[in-house]
């Protein structure tokens, strides 16, 4: 009998698969095919004070071995998440979720994530300084420590709930923007969010996406975020909760060994909407075939020392 | 929504670059006008397709080539085992027909109209199909619609097949208590204009999930944005902002 739970910034998860924000939408599309309390928790899409279409489309385009998104953080807007979609949710689901909170100011990021924090169903507050799709906001502040710091800091006075902090991959060096947060009282990281990236229309001549730029996910970044988490985890002392490219269930475990305590899974739901249940089931059996009986005690394990 | 395991049983080329592929799989619960989501081997998205056929054993697709992922699956062979997800968006809402149904599809948006067609008429409406087409040479699945007994009208951009003009006028030619159209966007809005609430569209879009998680393929809509994989395919007469 193996033993799956793992501890996130003090609450306990029944094992550490997350679907991630924006490949998860509010959870409903999920609950209507499978019992979605089979997953560690989720994160909500990013959610902004005010509803946003989001960008023009198109904003999807296929990749080898991955997809581009330009969405633009389109979302419903805080109150309408506080008073539909997590009281819906709440009928299905009955654990906690990452509320992902984005903004355009540092008032709105401590408004939407105030707002957010008086909700039971929320466990943690994600900010979402990294989304490379919107100009003004998300990765601009995440994409220098000051930004980063000053988010989080801002954030930390309004919320008691644990604040984890999404980091772009889209820098030179993550290390120090993560260093930064830790410093300014993050409980948590969460990396990464999308390698910003494009396709181009042979025929039209023409960038794919009528953003020009979107957000590549999916096993393509996989080696990338493993090694971002095997960096950050060397150089700070909080949890992260490792995501990018996850798609099966020996990712979740090369992610746990280069540091991670849990593990995001985004783009793998949108190809396979039971790509998180499928994760979980096969746990158990991957943590055999590599003779770990409890989870947590591989959490960095590839480090030495 | 269900995912499966679906076996390609044939691949015909109806015309160059428009082929209709039928599978064997579990081709229940389907209601027509809603579409499925082909894993196509060797592409990391599903591509999205309009049903244009199913039964509890069968499955079929109408393609056209528009792209690399689209290229692969019409050059699969019969024995090809594919993963689809069938069962996506709303479909068309039957309810609504009346007597004299008329059916508007333009070019690859024929297809989808096929088992709509086929529901009507075992409804016992009186249904007419006018199908659209730049040329003779590119229409396909007419003799189909006329087998289900509808009456089945052609309209050629170059009068070389059917009735020669624009699709849209089979609105002046024919009585209808209802209009359900498959095509493209000016086709549409033309029909949007002069049907209004009598009209049901079938959208096209570049999907990522097709299940309305991703947010991908949003329209604007007077109900606000809506997304067309979960919230249509099939929107209203008077709904959608072009």
């Amino acid at each position: 009998m193996v033993n799956t739970a793992v501890n996130l910034c003090g609450v306990e998860l029944e094992n550490p698969v997350i679907p991630a924000s924006g490949a998860f939408g509010y959870g409903r599309e999920f609950a209507e095919i499978y019992d979605i309390n089979c997953l560690g928790a989720f994160a909500i899409k990013g959610t902004t004070a005010y509803p946003r279409f989001g960008n023009p489309t198109p904003r999807i385009a296929d990749a080898p071995g991955g997809m581009l998104n330009s969405v633009g953080l389109q979302n419903p807007g805080v109150e309408d998440v506080v008073n539909v979609e997590l009281p819906a949710l709440a009928k299905v689901y009955s654990k906690k979720v990452l509320a992902n909170v984005c903004g355009f100011s540092i008032g709105e990021y401590v408004s939407v994530a105030e707002r957010l924090d008086a909700e039971d169903i929320v466990g943690w507050i994600e900010l979402n300084v990294s989304c490379p799709n919107v100009h003004g906001g998300g990765m601009s502040f995440g994409a220098c420590c000051e930004g980063a710091a000053a988010v989080t800091r801002e954030v930390k006075r309004v919320t008691k709930k644990p604040v984890i902090v999404k980091l772009t991959p889209n820098v030179t060096d993550i290390v120090p923007i993560a260093r930064a947060c830790a410093d300014a009282g993050a409980d948590g990281l969460s990396l990464i969010n999308t390698v910003l990236a494009m396709r181009i229309d042979p025929a039209a001549r023409r960038p794919v996406l009528a953003n020009v730029t979107g957000g590549l996910s999916g096993g393509a970044v996989f080696p990338i975020a493993l090694r971002m988490v095997y960096q950050v985890y060397e150089a700070v002392d909080i949890p992260i909760v490792g995501m990018g490219g996850v798609s099966t269930a020996r990712d979740v475990i090369e992610m746990m060994l280069a540091g991670a305590t849990a593990v995001g899974v985004g783009a793998a739901n949108l190809t396979n909407p039971f790509a998180a249940k499928e994760i979980i089931e096969a746990l158990p059996a991957e943590m055999e075939k590599y003779g770990i009986t409890n989870l947590v005690d591989i959490i960095g394990g590839a480090h030495n020392g | 929504m269900k995912k499966g395991k679906f076996t390609l049983v044939e691949n015909t080329a109806l015309v160059p670059g428009m082929h209709r592929l039928t599978f064997s799989g579990d081709g229940s619960g389907i209601v027509p006008g809603q579409f499925a989501e082909v894993a196509v081997p060797g592409y990391f998205l599903r591509r999205p397709f309009s049903v244009a056929g199913f039964d509890g054993g069968s499955l079929t697709l109408a393609v056209r080539v528009r792209g690399e992922g689209t290229a692969a699956l019409a050059a699969l062979a019969p024995g090809a085992e594919l993963d689809i997800v069938t069962g996506l968006g709303n479909g068309f809402d039957l309810s609504a027909a009346g007597e004299r149904p008329l059916l508007i599809g333009g070019g690859s948006g024929v297809g989808v109209l096929w088992p709509l067609c086929r529901a009507l008429a075992a409804d016992g409406a009186s249904v007419t199909a006018a199908l659209g087409f730049n040329s003779g040479t590119e229409s396909f699945y007419v003799s189909d619609f006329a087998a289900l007994g509808a009456r089945t009208e052609v309209y050629t951009a170059d009068g070389s097949r059917g009735r020669r003009g624009l699709v849209t006028a089979a609105l002046g030619d024919f009585e209808y208590s209802s209009v359900y159209a498959c095509g493209a966007a000016p086709m549409l809005q033309i029909i949007d204009r002069e049907a209004g609430a009598k009209a049901q569209f079938s959208l096209e879009a570049r999907m990522g999930c097709g299940f309305g998680a991703c947010m991908g393929c949003t329209v604007e809509t007077v109900n606000g944005p809506r997304r067309v994989c979960k919230d249509g395919p099939v929107f209203r007469g008077g709904e959608l902002i072009w």
